[in-house]
């Protein structure tokens, strides 16, 4: 089966949140495949950046579930290249935003064992800290 | 005699279908035959310069050409022969392309047997060809514009500034258009009604132009570059004084009257009363009543407006008025409909409220500013593309070139007035070709507007909100679309407007697959058509925006103006005429001719004066001694003809000769080979002037020679510029019938048949259907004694 895209209120909402956070007129988007097609972490993508595009662009908020947007490095080859003068790193940035805005700690602190805080080097905890806990 | 005979190739038109090869084989006997050659293109330059030389090299005195249609190049040819010093009328051609290669694509052998036949039917007609002279008339300066829309409001005015007498004629009570009902236009955004406003009233003010409107074209005939038009006026029920200065405009009739219905030009977005404005920049500026609407004129008692009308300006008994008047030129502005949306029922149109065309969504947009508009549009707002084009199910397969631009368009708009609506394009392709569209289309973009690739299959109004449910893909992201729209826009095509179909068939215009009219040559005649003095201005010709409209329509004065602007013009001196030494005074065909053109000189021979023969060829009949005659279709002419064509048939063939006439017939069968459809390869087409020449002596020599069936064509009476000479050609086929009774030949076996030039399919079933009735039927033995 197929997924649905629903446009509602809700769908609307999230596109419009993406927009805002992002700076760019996402609506702008051809779906001409040049920012996939030169994406050096391409193929270690679940989605490809023009998916990511369309996706937000219809307000699928699974967009958020798929590991695209973390593998984006903001190495740019995509904004220099869009046609229409899109940059889909800042896309991608803002959908990390709102996902590490949903407070979701991927680490909790008092659950980490004695063992491994006695193993683990100090910086790998800072490093975890700031990066998986909200 | 030194006949030189030409096969084109026609750039492999001809050459890939027809055995060219076999042809030239078959030609080896027949004598007089100087030169045989085949060229990739006569018509090229090279072509005609091979003609030339070889005419003067070899003292050529007869030339065969074998090539497309006569309608096409015929006047090609006929000034090759010319600048060779050769008289124009010693050429004939042979139709290989419309009549053998296209009709018999599929079938080579067919088609190249057919091609036999006609290039010998050809030679031996040539054999009897004479020179002549061309007849000269003088050149008028009255041009008929049909249709008031953008493309004939400036059509008219470059005739008129040009010094031409531009009588326009628009069938609805203003003149505009589709374009006076548009908001705003693309991509510059000027309002519709402000930029053509100008141009409506500067056409009612021109001293060149009269200006007919509520007014409609019931015929025309006539040919070339005279045509004579009959008019029909249809009542205001206003008295219709000098400056209308009875009629105040004080509008106090509009409220006095009782009668609201939809206003038709507003869409039906507003109501308006019985007596009316058509539009609030109509041109004439003039009320009417609604005939259908008024309850007086159904035959109530109501008389409130004529009660109050302060200048006793209601007519209640004014009439249809025909009016007929001759020009010298047409320019065919008709114009489009929208498509019925209904053709697609997937879309619910007139069953869900909130569905509505790309028409209706104009008049909405124009009227959304208003507090409160007449019709709100809701939160989210779609639009689906190529509604009705681009589809077989309709069997419209063209692209109708303004729906993408005009839903960009409206979708702009409304994000102006309302920046909150949500709004989204279903497309399958965007096509944004003109200048300054891709850009346009771009701003839409940036301004937030959604576009959703896939076309939308199916509508659903959810009963509780009246919300229209959406079932569609975004084939972008391969995932199915559910959403609810408060207003769903249908973008629905264009076609030829219904009201062009009796201007068709009475100036005998043909139309291209897609149902348009054709142009004469989709790339250097594009304006032109295949009639004389008719040319194509706007959306009539094909679906076209408005920047494409104005420059067609200034082409196609231009064209006029050029046509015009000669002295005279030459016309083909086809005329009847007397063998003196055949003529014993009978007077039998005097009077025969409806133009009265034939009297009786001082030595009792019969004699007609070519200032008043039209050359319909009615006459030949009634003479006892074939002692009349037609130039360009002389008995011995058309004998020729007739055998030549037969030469080939064995026994075991069949054969069925159409006579087709110039006019209608000929150029309907070339538009079957130009379609690519076919029809029994028993056809030999021979074209004629019109049916009534062909005489009853005709019919019986073409049966001896071995024909199995006649089919005679004509165009139908009413369009026919021999109007009078269907009756002479039941009179022939009769008198043959009678005598060809007595050798076995069957009444069934003589067909006569009248096609209007969009009858392609007609004319594939009559003939086909005589082929099956000759199937049967016994070949007469030849004997030409008779």
């Amino acid at each position: 089966m197929a997924n649905k895209i629903i446009i509602d209120d809700s769908t609307v909402a999230f596109f419009n949140l993406i927009s805002e956070l992002s700076g760019e007129t996402i609506t702008l988007c051809d779906q001409c495949g040049t920012c996939s097609g030169g994406c050096p972490f391409v193929n270690d993508m679940d989605l490809m950046p023009s998916q990511l595009m369309r996706k937000t662009l219809l307000g699928q908020e699974d967009v958020l579930e798929s590991k695209t947007m973390w593998l984006c490095a903001t190495c740019n080859t995509c904004t220099v290249r869009c046609p229409r003068g899109l940059d889909v790193s800042k896309v991608a940035e803002a959908l990390r935003q709102v996902k590490l805005r949903q407070s979701l700690d991927k680490i909790k602190l008092n659950e980490i064992s004695d063992e491994e805080l006695k193993e683990l080097p100090p910086i790998a905890i800072v490093a975890a800290n700031r990066k998986l806990v909200s | 005699m030194r006949i030189g005979v030409y096969l084109c190739q026609c750039g492999g038109n001809i050459s890939k279908v027809v055995d060219l090869q076999r042809v030239s084989e078959a030609l080896h006997d027949i004598k007089d035959i100087t030169i045989l050659k085949e060229h990739s293109n006569m018509c090229s330059g090279a072509g005609q310069k091979l003609i030339i030389e070889d005419i003067q090299a070899h003292r050529l005195d007869r030339v065969v050409i074998a090539s497309c249609s006569p309608q096409f190049h015929e006047k090609t040819f006929k000034s090759t022969l010319e600048k060779a010093g050769l008289n124009p009328y010693v050429l004939e051609m042979a139709n290989f392309r419309e009549h053998c290669s296209w009709t018999h694509r599929s079938e080579p052998e067919i088609a190249t047997e057919k091609a036999i036949d006609l290039i010998r039917s050809s030679i031996e007609k040539v054999r009897h060809d004479y020179p002549l002279e061309k007849k000269k008339i003088a050149m008028g300066n009255r041009v008929l514009v049909i249709g008031g829309g953008v493309a004939g409001i400036q059509a008219s005015l470059d005739l008129a500034n040009a010094g031409k007498e531009v009588t326009l004629v628009e069938k609805e009570p203003t003149i505009g258009g589709n374009m006076a009902m548009l908001t705003k236009t693309f991509p510059t955004e000027d309002c519709a009604a402000c930029i053509i406003s100008p141009k409506m009233a500067e056409v009612q003010d021109h001293p060149n132009i009269r200006l007919l409107t509520n007014t409609e074209i019931v015929n025309t005939t006539g040919h070339r570059l005279r045509f004579e038009i009959t008019a029909q006026k249809k009542p205001r029920f206003i008295k219709d004084t000098i400056d209308m200065d009875q009629c105040l405009g004080c509008e106090k009739c509009v409220e006095a009257c009782p009668v609201s219905v939809p206003n038709q030009w507003e869409q039906g977005i507003t109501d308006r009363k019985a007596i009316y404005i058509p539009a609030a920049l109509a041109i004439p500026y003039k009320y009417l009543i609604d005939e259908d609407a008024c309850l007086h004129l159904q035959g109530q008692s109501c008389r409130k407006c004529a009660d109050v009308c302060p200048q006793n300006a209601i007519d209640f008994s004014q009439k249809s008025e025909t009016t007929q008047f001759t020009v010298d030129s047409v320019v065919v502005a008709t114009g489009f409909d929208i498509i019925d949306p209904r053709e697609k029922p997937v879309f619910g149109y007139g069953k869900y409220k909130n569905v509505v065309t790309g028409l209706e969504m104009e008049r909405i947009v124009d009227h959304i500013s208003e507090n409160p508009p007449p019709r709100d549009v809701g939160n989210r707002v779609g639009f689906i593309q190529c509604v009705g084009s681009r589809d077989e199910q309709t069997g419209r397969e063209y692209c109708s070139r303004v729906c993408c631009m005009y839903a960009i368009k409206l979708a702009s708009l409304l994000k102006q007035a309302r920046p909150n609506t949500d709004i989204y394009i279903f497309y399958t392709d965007i096509r944004a070709f003109g200048k300054g569209y891709e850009e346009y289309y771009k701003k839409s973009q940036s301004m937030g507007i959604k576009f959703i690739r896939g076309k939308v299959a199916e509508l659903e109004e959810n009963p509780e909100n009246k919300k229209i449910i959406v079932h569609g893909e975004d084939t972008l992201s391969r995932q199915i679309i559910e959403a609810e729209f408060d207003l769903m826009v249908l973008s629905t095509g264009i076609q030829l407007s219904k009201s062009s179909d009796k201007i068709a068939d009475s100036l005998k215009l043909a139309k291209s697959s897609d149902g348009f009219f054709q142009e004469a040559h989709p790339k250097f005649r594009p304006v032109d058509t295949l009639v004389e003095g008719v040319f194509l201005a706007g959306t009539a010709q094909g679906p076209k925006d408005i920047p494409d409209t104005v420059a067609q329509a200034s082409a196609a004065a231009a064209r006029v103006i050029g046509t015009l602007a000669q002295k005279e013009f030459e016309v083909d001196p086809m005329l009847a005429f007397v063998h003196e030494d055949l003529c014993d005074g009978c007077g039998a065909c005097v009077s025969k001719c409806p133009k009265s053109a034939i009297q009786m000189n001082s030595e009792n021979k019969a004699y007609v004066s070519e200032a008043l023969c039209v050359g319909c060829g009615s006459c030949i009949a009634s003479c006892p001694h074939e002692a009349l005659d037609l130039h360009g279709y002389t008995n011995s002419q058309l004998y020729a003809a007739i055998q030549g064509a037969l030469a080939g048939k064995t026994d075991a063939q069949k054969r069925i000769i159409v006579f087709a006439d110039d006019s209608c017939t000929y150029r309907v069968a070339d538009a079957v080979g130009i379609r690519k459809m076919t029809y029994s390869g028993d056809v030999r087409i021979i074209r004629i002037p019109s049916a009534s020449r062909i005489t009853d002596k005709l019919i019986i020599y073409t049966f001896q020679q071995g024909a199995d069936g006649i089919l005679i064509g004509d165009c139908p009476e009413k369009s026919s510029r021999f109007a009078w000479s269907k009756q002479q050609t039941l009179e022939n086929i009769k008198a043959a019938q009678s005598y060809l009774k007595t050798i076995g030949i069957e009444n069934k076996r003589i067909v006569f048949a009248e096609f209007a030039s969009g009858m392609l399919a007609d004319f594939v079933n009559r003939v086909n259907q005589l082929a099956d009735v000759i199937k049967t039927s016994e070949t007469v033995q030849v004997n030409s004694n008779r």
